[in-house]
């Protein structure tokens, strides 16, 4: 086979994925935003009728006031839960050996009792061991390598890799990616997986970063959208490790 | 030197290296694509610029092709 330098060929640019998720259009700046509007108003649709229970029921009857209360938690419960959902994106599926010698470097990223990792069932969890401990230090040395100096001190500190794209600022995780929208005040979280039990960590940053790099509006096409909304009720949701990663993507998405 | 390099359980995996004009390298280095290809791996020519680019066929000039397995909704 004779091969020369232009002989590469790219998959129109286009990632391969995309076929498995045929039904869905791709994902473009509009679908983003009309994405943002149908979270905004579906937060409203559930709060509206709690609130307006909170406010009604103390008018036809004091007594009643007790109740309000619950409807106003409940109203103030809606958008966390949302919101916790969407930190499940930045929690790295937790190894089953966590907190033994030689476990994985890459830090829980979300508080105790927060939900699950985003795809966590279907990934598993290996088991953390000194083969595991090398595989790790090897995916992330390579990891290192794909990033500049700047992402690479976050990656240390974080676990999760910094990257700016087309339709806004990226914090890419192992079992998910947030996207902080120019202006850094709105923030949507997606959920994607790597579907081989035994990677390392830093292996699926690995995945998802080539794979946004390949091709950002195909990665949030294939990716599923677990919360759209404001940046700072993700953050309240968030350990402090994946607390400064959203702090770093959310400054570089107010330069856009 | 230009590498390919899969992403696997070992951290990853340095299949093939080849320099410029060297034929028996490059050959066996898109043998080795091809048979990952086949196996379900995707391959993508990652740039210095950080960028990245999805290719089926070994782009000669390259620095590091990464053979990654497929991605999915969580």
């Amino acid at each position: 086979m004779a091969l020369g330098a232009g002989e590469s060929v790219s998959i129109t640019g286009e990632l391969p994925e995309l076929a498995t998720v045929a039904w869905r259009a791709r994902a473009d700046e509009r679908s983003l935003r009309r994405a943002d509007r149908l979270w905004t108003l579906s937060a409203i649709a559930h709060e509206l009728p709690f609130l307006g229970t909170a406010v009604g029921l103390p008018l036809l009857d004091p007594v009643l006031l007790p109740v309000s209360v619950f409807a106003l938690a409940f109203a103030w419960a809606i958008p966390e839960l949302h919101a916790a959902r969407g930190a499940g994106v930045l929690r790295a599926p937790r190894p089953r050996g966590a907190g033994v010698r030689g476990a994985p470097h890459v830090r829980d990223a979300a508080e105790p009792g927060a939900p699950r990792a985003c795809g966590a069932g279907a990934l598993g969890a290996p088991r953390a061991t000194a083969r595991s401990t090398v595989a790790e230090r090897r995916a992330l040395g390579l990891l290192g390598d794909l990033v500049d100096h700047e992402t690479r001190q976050l990656l240390t500190a974080t676990g999760m890799v910094l990257q700016r794209g087309r339709f806004g600022v990226w914090l890419v995780a192992p079992a998910g990616a947030v996207l902080v929208r120019p202006g850094g005040r709105r923030v949507q979280c997606y959920c994607v997986r790597v579907p081989d039990e035994g990677l390392p960590a830093s292996d699926r940053v690995a995945h998802l970063l080539l794979a946004l790099r390949a091709d950002e509006s195909g990665f949030a096409t294939v990716a599923n959208l677990s919360f759209s909304g404001a940046g700072w009720r993700l953050r309240r949701r968030l350990a402090p490790a994946a607390r400064a990663g959203l702090t770093a993507a959310t400054a570089a998405a107010r330069a856009y | 030197m230009s590498r390919l390099v899969r992403l696997d359980q070992t951290g990853h995996t340095v299949l093939a290296q080849w320099s410029p004009g060297d034929s028996v390298g490059m050959q066996a280095a898109q043998h080795a694509l091809d048979t990952e290809l086949e196996r379900g791996y995707f391959a993508v020519a990652s740039e210095p610029d950080g960028t990245a680019t999805a290719v089926r066929q070994l782009p000669l000039d390259a620095e590091l092709v990464i053979l990654r397995r497929p991605i999915a909704g969580g």
